[in-house]
């Protein structure tokens, strides 16, 4: 990287003027896939229209297809054109499309790296991309071994003057052994700071909320351990099955699809010790010391849940089962849910449970943490008037409806004395409304400007599948999975696991 | 639901405001500030709307003021409004007679608790709004030079009484074109000798670019006067060569750095709420700003 020029024009104190990534490319590996479409094309479009993106911004879809340069501009003008957020303007996208280019051919096929090449070079003078290019790996994880050795046989990988960023998606490898493959592969041709992990549940947005919510202010902190908290539940609820997916679900389960890395994110953001500050390597050490203290359950039979659905009725339409969904292999095994029970060891934290749950078709679709407090150590009311008086909780939502409920007890009008829970609601969406990027639009950026990633690094990923990995040994070992009917709240199993620690899932 | 209320005063219609809540199942719970809108009879409709738009992206309480005549004995009407498509509530005021005089004394006790407070003056704002009864309430106070007859001199009055909090309009109108030049001079990195700004001569938002120009490079900027009224063209001549934008349509500018090829970008004309909505971003005072006109009254 070039030595920073501090630009006259820019000033920090200046927050009207919108950070915009200096000159650069994006080349998309795998631009006719479904994510490609669906979005990261409207991402950039919104941007684009949004004005974030540097004058002169260039992408390069290299795909196995090739359609001609006229196709592929129908391909992705449709995909921007039904993905965007922002309103449509012919314009922009005008403008947008002359910075395109298409790069046709087999990862394998030294010719096609070759015309690669060529293209960047042509962008770097006629769009002035200037030597910064980023490349989005967004291809099934069995080719990322091509893909990024051939990036590194045709000097992709090192920049004369400008950067180079690698861009890849979950999953991060399926197991401790495989992930620990991967960023083999990937760190030996690039430098951890130029790999971008990224976790769009866990949009910078998320993330920084989270932290916002607990270290700016200073009511919630002194009761944020085990003095006062009960237990956490985490949940990732989704209503929909996995529809077109089966072929990749069926070999990961809903655990590794989504515990190991969203849960358990999610979990070190909520315990982790104040950072010393706000920057990618700080939050990093932290959520660092909490999965390293996180324990998989002793007794894996009596705190951890799997399950499959069944057909039934889901949000008033009529659903299969997971058996019988298209490509799904007869007497599959893969959990369509998953719960389980970690302790952190920590000062903090010790004799606190955790309870992280996940899965396809279950009630509605929500991504929640709840924090359960403890009872009041002594009511000054009788019994009876306490009767419907539940635990205390803060609840942080993630999606879809992002904000803070706030659950505590109050008197019921009358002349009796009754007290019963109520909520107190705070939407993101109601405060402020603008922001709320799509997760895309945020990741995209953060990659061009070069933010280091609140994302993972390796070792996270790597401590998070030793969690994992003795559940999924366990699991494997089970001659029977559970089931669950479609548009319910999951297995009786689940409902048990809490039972036996005198507790139950609240229904987010 | 709308509750209007005749010769009546801020208890009433703090009353009927909460009525109105409850009656539309509180919809109105995370507003995050109070808008105060300073208008008359001919404007009010217009502004109203405005606010309303811009209550999307900050739910607000948006108050607005009319005042009357001043002659003849002082009188309060009040329309309040809660729910019916938009995310606040809005309450209007027709102040007139002796009151006008003392309209702060209406508004106070309708201001949201602990919340901020804009004032914003669509037309004919006080050439001194820190010392208005009303500005002296709020943190942010915004004007808009470009509504007023000649703009270049009311945004030189605003100006000369700056007080932390005041921003006009015209500088709003100017983020596109500094978001552009600023993404410039992040590729052409040639130090900038001179420059050059082609705009209307009663343009206040030129008049703002070039005072920002020259006080961020530190190198003269000519101020050369077209026939349209918009802002043209800017030149910023670099030792690698020029960096140019130049308009080309209401929608888009050519752009173009030492070193690249020429291309287009898009460069719109934005909304009156579009650009409340950005002032509204953040509530605190605009050092930027500050410098900026601290500038241009010292030097032209």
């Amino acid at each position: 990287m070039s030595a920073p020029r501090t630009n006259p024009l820019r000033d920090p104190q200046d927050r009207r003027l919108p950070r915009i990534p200096g000159p650069c490319s994006l080349v998309i590996f795998g631009i006719t896939g479904d994510l490609a479409q669906r979005k990261l094309i409207p991402a950039v479009y919104d941007l684009a229209n949004r004005g974030l993106l540097p004058p002169g911004f260039a992408l390069v879809g290299f795909a196995r297809q090739d359609f001609g340069a006229k196709k592929f501009a129908d391909i992705l003008r449709d995909a921007a054109k039904s993905g965007a957020r922002t309103p449509w303007r012919e314009t922009v996208w005008k403008q947008l499309y002359a910075g395109f280019r298409f790069v046709p051919g087999q990862f394998d096929d030294d010719e096609a790296w070759q015309r690669l090449a060529v293209t960047m070079k042509d962008l770097d003078e006629q769009q002035g991309t200037g030597d910064n290019h980023a490349f989005y790996l967004s291809i099934p994880p069995a080719l990322f071994p091509v893909v990024v050795s051939k990036l590194k046989e045709h000097g992709f990988a090192t920049a004369d003057s400008g950067w180079r960023r690698v861009v890849i998606e979950k999953p991060f490898g399926h197991d401790l052994a495989s992930a620990e493959e991967l960023n083999r592969i990937v760190g030996e041709v690039f430098p951890r700071e130029s790999v971008f992990r990224i976790d769009h549940y866990l949009g910078k947005e998320t993330v920084q909320n989270i932290l916002a919510f607990r270290f700016a202010n200073g009511m919630f902190e002194p009761i944020w351990n085990n003095h006062y908290v009960d237990h956490v539940q985490i949940t990732m609820a989704e209503d929909i099955g996995i529809g077109s997916r089966a072929g990749y679900y069926d070999s990961i389960g809903a655990a590794r699809d989504v515990i190991q890395n969203h849960l358990l994110q999610l979990m070190a953001l909520v315990a982790m010790e104040e950072p010393v500050s706000f920057n990618a390597s700080s939050l990093r050490m932290e959520k660092q010391k909490i999965l390293a203290n996180a324990r998989p359950p002793e007794r894996m039979d009596l705190h951890t849940a799997q399950a499959q659905y069944l057909a039934g009725w889901a949000g008033g339409e009529k659903v299969v089962g997971y058996l019988e969904e298209d490509g799904v292999p007869d007497g599959s095994r893969a959990e369509t849910f998953a719960a389980m029970r970690i302790d952190i060891a920590t000062r903090r934290w010790a004799g606190v449970p955790f309870y992280l749950r996940t899965g396809k078709r279950l009630g509605r679709r929500v991504t929640e943490v709840a924090v359960i407090f403890k009872k009041a150590p002594h009511q000054p009311f009788s019994k009876n008037d306490i009767e419907e008086l539940g635990s205390n909780a803060l609840v942080m939502r993630i999606q879809p409806d992002e904000g803070v409920t706030l659950r505590f007890g109050a008197k019921v009008p009358g002349t009796t004395m009754e007290i019963r829970d109520v909520n107190m609601d705070f939407a993101y969406g109601g405060a402020f409304v603008e922001s709320s990027p799509e997760a895309y639009e945020r990741l995209i950026l953060d990659v061009l400007l070069g933010d280091p990633p609140l994302f993972p690094q390796h070792e996270e990923v790597e401590l998070s599948w030793k969690i994992l990995d003795p559940v999924i040994e366990h699991w494997k070992r089970q001659k029977q999975i559970d089931t669950y009917p479609a548009g319910t709240w999951g297995p009786e199993s689940a409902d048990t696991m809490l039972a036996r620690d005198g507790r139950s899932w609240r229904r987010p | 639901m709308e509750i209007a209320l005749e010769n009546t005063n801020s208890a009433r219609i703090a009353r009927a405001m909460i009525k109105a809540r409850r009656a539309a199942g509180s919809p109105a719970m995370d507003m995050v500030l109070t808008l105060v809108v300073i208008t008359d009879d001919e404007t009010v409709g217009d502004a109203l709307k405005t606010a309303n738009l811009l209550s999307r992206e900050h739910p607000s309480r948006v108050i607005g003021v009319v005042l009357g005549a001043k002659r003849g004995a002082a009188a309060l009407h009040a329309k309040v409004r809660v729910g019916q498509d938009t995310s606040g509530e809005s309450i209007l005021l027709r102040i007139s007679g002796e009151l006008t005089k003392h309209a702060e004394s209406v508004v106070l006790p309708l201001l949201l608790p602990d919340s901020p407070v804009v004032v914003w003056w669509p037309h004919n704002a006080p050439t001194f709004p820190a010392d208005d009864p009303i500005g002296k309430l709020a943190q942010r106070r915004l004007t808009d030079a470009e509504s007023t007859t000649s703009p270049v001199r009311a945004l030189r009055q605003v100006a000369a009484n700056y007080a932390p909090g005041d921003t006009d309009l015209a500088w709003t109108r100017l983020t596109p074109w500094r978001t552009l030049l600023a993404a410039a001079l992040d590729q052409a990195t040639a130090p900038v000798t001179a420059g050059e700004v082609v705009a209307g001569r009663h343009n206040p938002a030129a008049t703002l670019l070039v005072a920002w120009l020259e006080s961020r490079l530190k190198v003269p900027i000519a101020f050369h006067h077209s026939d349209t009224d918009q802002i043209a063209k800017v030149v910023l001549t670099t030792r690698a060569g020029d960096v140019v934008i130049e308009r080309v349509n209401e929608l888009a500018s050519h752009f173009s750095v030492p070193g690249s090829s020429q291309r287009e970008v898009p460069l719109g004309a934005r909304t009156l709420a579009e650009l409340l909505a950005e002032d509204l971003r953040r509530l605190d005072a605009d050092d930027v700003y500050a410098t900026t006109i601290k500038h241009l009254l010292a030097t032209r």
